[in-house]
């Protein structure tokens, strides 16, 4: 199992496929890559030499291409913003609601989650009849 | 769809005025605006603004950060309301 970049280690698919197990690459950042290297989309990870690996690292890291934890940091870095000079954007993320003006109403579940159910919380003050 | 970049970030005339006013001499006060559809420049940074909301103004500091985002986005229009927070007001 060849291993990319730190962590990565791609399975044994098409090299077009398993670079794409990469946070922050896909498919087309993936061909690109490899047409530049030069390299047969349809090799096999595990075929591929220490040599077309290096070309492949050297590829990612000349285009600037932000992967893994750079590019995870730059997203929380981006959160963190909007949420500290608590614009309207910041505190949709911080509710966890939808920040680009859906309805709530209904939907919006990607966002909210599961539905919770809320009941009524009777208020204690309040006297049978005489609410 | 995005501003064309040819014509520069909207700042309301008036809000301008005042703020070259404002940096010109140094002083520094609070500028009262309805004007939420301005952007915040880069000649915001260190002012406060009273951003109108529809009902009152609210105090927005403006930092590096806030630059290329609307007033209005400092300054929320509507209240967020949580399931049973009315109850727990009147068990108050």
């Amino acid at each position: 199992m060849p291993r990319l970049l730190g962590v990565e280690i791609p399975a044994d698919k098409r090299v077009e496929a398993s670079l794409t197990y990469i946070y922050g690459i896909g498919f087309a950042t993936s061909r690109r890559i490899l047409e530049q290297t030069n390299i047969d989309p349809n090799t096999r990870a595990k075929d591929l030499t220490p040599q077309q690996i290096n070309e492949i690292i050297h590829a990612i890291t000349n285009n600037k291409i932000k992967v893994e934890g750079d590019l995870r940091r730059d997203i929380q870095g981006n959160l963190k913003r909007l949420q500290a000079i608590n614009c309207y954007r910041g505190q949709r993320h911080r509710r966890g609601l939808p920040v680009r003006g859906q309805r709530t109403s209904t939907n919006a579940r990607t966002r909210k989650g599961p539905r919770k159910t809320v009941g009524v919380i009777r208020n204690p003050d309040a006297k049978a009849g005489k609410v | 769809m995005a501003r064309s970049l040819k014509k520069g970030p909207f700042v309301e005339s008036h809000l301008l005025e005042k703020i070259d006013k404002m940096n010109a001499s140094g002083s520094k006060k609070a500028i009262k605006t309805w004007s939420r559809r301005s952007m915040v420049t880069p000649d915001f940074v260190g002012h406060t603004f009273l951003v109108h909301n529809g009902k009152i103004f609210n105090s927005v500091f403006i930092t590096e950060n806030m630059v290329g985002h609307k007033l209005g986005e400092f300054s929320a229009t509507r209240i967020f309301k949580k399931h049973g927070s009315h109850t727990a007001k009147v068990a108050k």
